[in-house]
């Protein structure tokens, strides 16, 4: 999975991808703590979405992705926008993919 | 006499014994803070969540696993702009921070206790523990370790995991819960620390300071005993904390007679906590995995997605190292809801084990695909409970067979796992020559209970329901014996394995694998090296 940069918003240098979320129980609270942990080592804005049209919800908060109660199997949705966006999403999907690994 | 003495009868939650003065732990009712300024008020909110957040930043460094998932969790709370900024908003409309911050914390708890999941809905106790933990450290409460008296029995109406994370268990020496289950979160973990523990005890009439006996082993509590009671509980705690010593130093060797025979020392486990024992990381490997307790959550029954989870965090803890899980042993001593039959005349002898399951495929079905796909790396075997005769195993394995071919056209990776028995109907036993299994496990307290007739829960036959009947023994030796003739291994899990008197007595029998729970091994590893 490639991230490129959003076509429908170029100028503000929004990048998004999508990935299925392989973690079998869904996103739960470990997954979930990893996954906005990662999210916040960035500058960039990051939004995550169930559907490609969103709602967006911030990447960084548990709350909001806690919330979410995505179950297992699911496609996410994310985006970034700001200087390391590219970097953000591209770390994002690969932690997805990776089906959350304990961090090294 | 500061009082009268008094036994009380509740259920073990995790083995020991402890004497001291009873302490009740007291969550004041904080008494409620009348709003200063909102400038105060966020100020107070604000040092509150700090010592929160280093509280469970510290109690986070000790631990591992499934504790530190909770723990995480409710720290990434903590950090989280999104919901501390609702009850800051209070504030600044003139609320006191208690108010607000129980309120903000409330809403979100509430949202998860409507959640469709389990999984959700069970998080809302985590969300009413953090509401708890700011709340106390906003009343100037430093944490209840602080006060405690050193050898104290901890009594509590229940006791939340976090709670009990921090208390020094260097200090104080046991709990006794007047509500609380030995299934909770908070009974495994004191398993998986050594804190013994009685829960179910009701109302527990002393004052603070009453001298108390905690026997978590019967699953009593004697308040204000007898000097000839105490004298004897003296006696009993010597020699309990004299066979503990010894179990310790034979812990972390391996488990070798005094002849040279080394034998497999494993672990029963019923939870994934069992496995943070300190007892645990010195098992050859996992014996016996009682998947009941996938199916006593509330809510739904486990689907595929959460079975397989569990399962595959038992195989990466395990590694290398062989683990047995037993499919469902539901019925018996063990209903749950929904799945096994009310209203059998006799339970022990009714549709358990796999014959439940052969009646319930689509739960059989799903538990044996979760396991297969689990399975596709590690050391995996499965061991089907309570099988009488030869055909039902041919079942288990038809149906082995089908979930296989599903998960192969599905594109799931997924691999045949070695498919053994249970030993434990006397039938089985006798004629176990016609059982094509890859591996025979001795359930000797089913095993013993159907031999001798005696039902094991029943006081009055404890000592007609002996393991060591020659009867019982004998068939282990036969079973033994046509395994090593077949080239079929064979194992034990029971609590004859945990007894000490008959551990040389299936050494004898020819066993090389035995499993115990977790704190049981030192003890199981102890009387092996003790062993000719």
């Amino acid at each position: 999975m490639t991230a490129f940069p959003d076509p429908a918003s170029p100028d503000r240098k929004a990048v998004t991808a999508s990935v299925r979320l392989r973690h079998e129980a869904g996103l739960h609270a470990r997954p979930a703590v990893k996954l906005t942990k990662l999210a916040k080592k960035f500058s960039a804005k990051v939004s995550v979405a169930m559907l490609p049209d969103g709602p967006w919800i911030d990447a960084k908060s548990i709350v909001k992705v806690m919330a979410t109660k995505t179950p297992h199997d699911a496609l996410l949705h994310f985006r970034a926008e700001g200087e390391d966006a590219e970097a953000a999403v591209l770390a994002l999907v690969a932690l997805v993919e990776r089906d959350f690994p304990d961090a090294g | 006499m500061p009082a009268e003495a008094l036994r009380l009868r509740g259920h073990a939650a995790a083995p020991g014994l402890a004497a001291g003065p009873l302490i009740r732990l007291r969550d004041k009712p904080t008494a409620a803070r009348s709003a200063s300024s909102p400038e105060t008020e966020r100020a107070a909110l604000l040092r509150a969540m700090e010592q929160a957040a280093s509280d469970l930043a510290r109690l986070l460094d000790a631990q591992t696993s499934e504790a530190a998932a909770i723990l995480e969790f409710q720290l990434a709370l903590l950090e989280d702009a999104d919901l501390t900024s609702a009850a800051f908003a209070e504030i600044d409309a003139g609320a006191p921070a208690d108010h607000a911050w129980r309120h903000a914390l409330d809403a979100q708890s509430a949202d998860y206790a409507s959640a469709e999941d389990g999984y959700f809905r069970a998080r809302s106790a985590d969300l009413v523990d953090l509401r708890d933990r700011v709340l106390r450290a906003l009343s100037g409460d430093a944490g209840v370790d602080l006060r405690l008296p050193a050898g104290a029995i901890l009594v509590a109406d229940d006791l939340p995991p976090s709670r009990f994370l921090e208390i020094d268990w260097r200090r104080s020496v046991g709990v006794a819960l007047i509500f609380g289950s030995a299934s909770s979160h908070v009974a495994m973990l004191a398993r998986a620390r050594g804190v013994p523990m009685v829960v179910g005890l009701g109302d527990i009439p002393a004052v603070d300071g009453t001298l108390a006996l905690l026997d978590a082993e019967r699953g009593e509590i004697e308040i204000a005993p007898s000097a000839a009671r105490l004298a004897e509980w003296r006696e009993r705690t010597a020699a309990l904390t004299a066979r503990r010593e010894e179990e310790q130093r034979h812990l972390a060797g391996p488990a070798i007679t005094a002849s040279g025979r080394r034998i497999h020392t494993m672990i029963n486990i019923q939870g994934l906590i069992d496995l943070e024992s300190d007892a645990s990381a010195h098992a050859d490997g996992v014996g016996l995995v009682r998947t009941e307790f996938l199916f006593q959550q509330q809510g739904a029954l486990p689907d595929e997605a959460v079975q397989y989870r569990v399962y595959r965090e038992i195989l990466d803890w395990a590694g290398a190292r062989p683990v047995t899980i037993r499919t469902l042993d539901a019925g018996g001593d063990k209903p749950i809801p929904g799945v096994t039959i009310d209203g059998e005349a006799n339970p022990f002898l009714g549709v358990r084990g796999l014959r439940l399951s052969l009646r319930r495929r689509g739960l059989f079905k799903t538990q044996l695909r979760a396991l297969a796909r689990a399975g596709s790396s590690g050391h995996l075997k499965v061991m089907l409970p309570m099988v009488t005769t030869p055909a039902e195993l041919r079942e288990a394995r038809g149906l082995l067979d089908e979930v296989l071919a599903e998960l192969a056209s599905e594109g799931l990776p997924a691999r045949r796992p070695a498919l053994g028995i249970m030993v434990e109907v006397p039938a089985a036993a006798l004629a176990i020559d016609r059982f094509d299994a890859d591996f025979y496990s001795i359930g000797s307290n089913d095993l013993v209970q159907y031999l001798t007739a005696c039902d094991r829960g029943n006081g009055e036959l404890v000592a007609l329901a002996d393991p060591l009947n020659p009867a019982v023994l004998e068939l282990i030796e036969r079973t033994v014996a046509h395994g090593r003739r077949m080239g079929v291994p064979v194992s034990l899990c029971g609590d004859m394995a945990a007894d000490p008197r008959c551990v040389p007595a299936l050494l004898d029998c020819g066993l090389e694998e035995l499993s115990v729970a977790p704190p049981a091994l030192g003890l199981l590893k102890a009387a092996i090296t003790r062993h000719g």
